[in-house]
């Protein structure tokens, strides 16, 4: 008779996939993610880009200058003004045009309300990722108030087409100081809300702190730019070290934090929201006096040559690449944008998580799918 | 027929006796199970409404809007509504799903909840059945709940729904270990397991103020547990939409969906009865000592005021606990079950005997 | 370093690179089979420190396909513009610098998928946006009479 034994060591569980995904109601749209896991641990994250690929790029070759920026709304719908000055400025750099200080201020103000706008949106789902749903309504609540301004401002709530090459669509509208002062002083009192209802709660930190570790050379490497990239210590805030627009005349702190766990992340969104009230704070009351835009061509023609255009959109560094040969079409735009690169960073950042981690993790790269797909 | 809201056991016996007028003593007993089967299923149907349509509008408090508005006055016929909804929708069973299993989770679930509310006391004289081991009854009942959730997950041939289950499973048997010594904690102090008895013995006082410093570790555990034990958040991780979409009822849909969806909000309900009969009570009114004015004021408000008063209370407090906290991790709620909630019961229970023994409980 | 400073040091160390000052970013032509040397300089180099990659794009030029890489030094802050280009337009074939800077991966399949520009030693060259029987939509001989309406 023989007697058998188990070895423990041969017995494994079985590695399984799971598509999560393109309809899942943490992807944020329509991403999907080819998930290897081992029970609850997360072994191999695939991201699966594509299913709303609308070919931004192609379709800027045949679109005259003026053009491209209403495109622009489509790619990261939150942070729309920033994608907007990114082409806008990259055109008047080519064509080294000087738009005037109003209009440099304005575009400062609005980016900076935008990115609120969107840091706030990121809040609440980030609640909801984390199974906390009262913070969505917390957020959405705030976020009502910057898109009255917007709509006052331009007619737009989320696809603003505001700036264009040479200047702002439209001037602002009489009541936009008072408004955005008026905004300021009440989330200036709201903010406090946020940290209680989720920073400081013990679960939250739990679950945050600690998880989803990236090094400051690893975030270098893997070019996660944004708040994401800056509270692993990575010093990128395009306002600070390229400056455009009004950045150069306000003083604010660039977030950086060392530790780039989840939590970390999210605090420097929570941080950032305060230094976007400071910025606005300083340019509100001093919006220089002068025309909204400079007198453009009809059609715009840009120098034969490479353009570069870099901006800090909400969620990291955007750049506008343009080949020109001189006609009145782009050769090439491509767009490099921020949520394209940090998502390539998820599989690196998630090795050995457990699903809910992934998902917070996920939600604090604060991933906007047609930003990822253009 | 003698109808006293203070008392339902001339109600209750006053039908005994009319039915025994005409009919055999088998019969009697048959339509006496009738009786309390379709009431305790009405009470099912029609409190698991009012639950739902209350969630929503403490939800909506919190989150600061109105909550359902517009189907009848302040939304009252809204659950109503989408009951009927659920009810016309589509029974979709998943092609690979293994049928006999998949389409009896649900009615396991919800038939466990049925169970469990047999031995509820609504007031006084008001209860199906007064077992001797009442309170051991309805936590084994609770308890079969898992095995509907685990088949329901097992069966939908979803990987979501399998990884909510086992979730699930490993939840739910670890915090019915809390709920169980959180009650012996509260039976050392009643001397028994009888319901009845147990709410007899606070005529002087709730057992959460005689018992105590035990009684309140004790009424904090089990709240803890119990919420946890009716997969509600924030330790709702088997249904974790965020995660797994739906968890195991990811594939169900329709009827069996309400199913799972009412079972819910009933054992919701079944946690706060029992953390009012052994907390709060039970149907007790507020009594104060040796104060005869106040103690009389109190006895005038019917006892099926104060069981609902209170039940309201206890959930209330957990639907507070959902709209506020995040959702833990699987490890986090192990960890909080095994390293923390368990060790603390047990002190709890040597406390509670040595409190007991002594006669310190006042 | 300033644009000058960048383009001595690189044309001492690499002569058959063509070094050209751009109105932002010095620009560094290289041919492909040079590139993975050239990459490896610009990161590993204490003076240059090239260590972050904000930009990987490919672009159909009429004779050539070229790749063209956009880098910052964290350290030292300067940027400066790798270029590097293949003439066969049918099966452009360039080295990857995934392993150099792991964001590149991501571009590089981009690349691939809309440009059909294959990248050497990529860990995973898979079609990212579009399905495999798709053409190079970004290639400027690039026809679909179904979906492109000419004017």
């Amino acid at each position: 008779m023989t007697t058998t034994t188990l070895d423990f060591d041969t017995i494994k569980t079985q590695e399984y996939l799971v598509n999560m995904g393109p309809q899942h109601p943490s992807t944020h749209g329509v991403l999907r993610l080819v998930l290897k896991l081992e029970g609850e641990i997360v072994h191999n994250v695939d991201p699966v880009v594509g299913y709303i690929h609308s070919g931004i790029e192609k379709m800027c070759e045949s679109l005259a200058y003026h053009q491209i920026p209403h495109l622009t709304d489509r790619m990261d719908y939150l942070s729309a003004h920033m994608n907007n000055e990114a082409v806008a400025l990259c055109v008047e750099n080519a064509l080294q045009i000087e738009v005037p200080d109003r209009v440099k201020v304005i575009r400062t103000i609005m980016a900076e309300l935008q990115r609120l706008a969107s840091h706030q949106l990121w809040w609440c789902v980030m609640g909801m990722d984390m199974g906390a749903l009262t913070t969505f309504f917390y957020g959405l609540r705030d976020r009502e108030l910057i898109l009255d301004i917007f709509e006052e401002t331009c007619g737009a709530r989320l696809t603003l087409n505001y700036s264009t090459p040479g200047g702002v669509m439209f001037d602002i509208h009489p009541n936009f100081q008072k408004r955005v002062k008026d905004f300021i002083k009440y989330f200036r009192a709201k903010l406090p809300e946020y940290n209680q209802l989720l920073s400081g709660n013990v679960i939250f930190r739990e679950r945050t702190i600690g998880i989803g570790h990236l090094s400051q050379k690893d975030a270098i490497a893997w070019g996660v730019t944004g708040p994401s990239g800056r509270a692993s210590g990575f010093a990128c805030d395009v306002r600070k070290h390229h400056p455009y627009s009004a950045y150069d005349r306000v003083n604010f702190n660039e977030i950086l934090r060392t530790e780039g766990d989840t939590y970390a992340r999210y605090q420097a969104r929570v941080d950032e929201m305060s230094e976007s009230l400071d910025i606005i704070g300083q340019l509100i009351d001093n919006i220089p006096e002068g025309d909204h835009q400079v007198k453009m061509k009809g059609i715009i023609k840009l120098p034969e040559g490479e353009f570069y255009q870099r901006v800090e959109t909400a969620r990291g560094e955007l750049g506008v690449f343009i080949v020109s040969d001189g006609k009145k079409n782009p050769y090439r735009v491509k767009f490099r944008s921020p949520g394209f690169s940090n998502l390539a960073a998820l599989n690196h950042m998630s090795k050995g998580v457990k699903i809910a981690d992934l998902v917070a993790i996920m939600s604090t790269l604060d991933l906007v799918i047609p930003d990822i797909d253009r | 027929m003698a109808f006293d809201i203070y008392d339902f056991t001339s109600l209750t016996s006053s039908i005994h006796e009319g039915l025994a007028t005409f009919l055999p003593p088998v019969g009697v007993l048959v339509a006496e199970w009738l009786l309390v089967g379709i009431s305790v299923l009405l009470f099912v149907a029609v409190f698991g409404l009012i639950l739902v349509y209350l969630e929503r509008k403490v939800c909506a408090l919190f989150q600061q809007r109105l909550g359902p508005m517009r189907v009848g006055k302040w939304g009252l016929l809204q659950t109503v509504a989408d009951f009927i909804k659920l009810l016309m929708k589509e029974l979709i069973t998943p092609n690979k799903a293994d049928k006999f299993l998949y389409n009896l989770a649900p009615f396991i679930v919800i038939i466990v909840t049925f169970m469990a509310i047999a031995a509820i006391p609504f007031a006084k004289g008001l209860q199906a059945i007064d077992f001797d081991i009442g309170v051991l009854y309805v936590s084994a009942v609770a308890s079969l709940g898992v095995i509907g959730i685990l088949l329901a997950g097992w069966s939908s041939n979803n990987k979501y729904s399998l990884i909510g289950a086992m979730r699930s499973g490993a939840q739910i048997i670890s915090y019915e270990l809390s709920v169980g010594l959180s009650l012996i904690t509260m039976i050392i102090l009643a001397g028994s397991m009888q319901i009845s008895e147990i709410i007899q013995a606070q005529s002087t006082g709730w057992f959460i103020f005689t018992g105590h410093i035990p009684a309140i570790i004790a009424f904090i555990v089990f709240l803890i547990a119990g919420t946890a034990e009716t997969n509600r958040g924030p330790f709702d991780l088997a249904e974790a939409e965020s995660e797994l979409t739906a968890g195991f009822h990811t594939e169900y849909s329709g009827i069996k969906f309400a199913f799972f969806f009412l079972a819910e909000y009933v054992n919701l309900f079944i946690v706060s009865a029992m953390a009012t009969v052994l907390f709060l009570g039970g149907w007790m009114p507020f009594h104060v000592g040796s104060f005869e004015g106040f103690n009389a004021v109190m006895d005038f408000v019917p006892p099926i005021f104060w069981f609902f008063g209170k039940v309201m209370f206890v959930i209330f407090v957990i639907m507070w606990f959902k709209w506020t906290f995040p959702r833990l991790r699987i490890d986090q709620i192990l960890t909080l079950e095994w390293k923390y909630l368990l060790p603390i019961n047990l002190l709890n229970i040597l406390l509670m005997t040595l409190i007991v023994l002594m006669g310190w409980h006042f | 370093m300033n644009q000058t400073d960048i383009a001595n040091y690189i044309g001492n160390l690499f002569p058959e690179a063509i070094i050209s000052r751009g109105p932002q970013f010095p620009t560094i032509e290289i041919p492909p089979e040079k590139l993975i040397t050239l990459c490896r300089k610009l990161r590993d180099d204490e003076q240059l420190a090239f260590d972050y990659l904000f930009c990987l794009s490919g672009v159909d030029m009429p004779d050539h396909m070229t790749v063209v890489y956009h880098l910052e030094s964290t350290w030292n802050g300067h940027c400066a513009v790798v270029k590097t280009h293949t003439t066969d337009r049918k099966n452009p074939v360039i080295d990857s610098v995934n392993d150099i800077w792991p964001t590149a991966g991501f571009h590089e399949r981009e690349a691939f998928d809309l440009l059909g520009i294959r990248f050497n030693n990529h860990p995973d060259l898979r079609r990212l946006f579009l399905d495999d029987s798709w053409g190079f939509p970004l290639r400027k001989d690039y026809t679909d009479p179904a979906r492109i309406v000419e004017r």
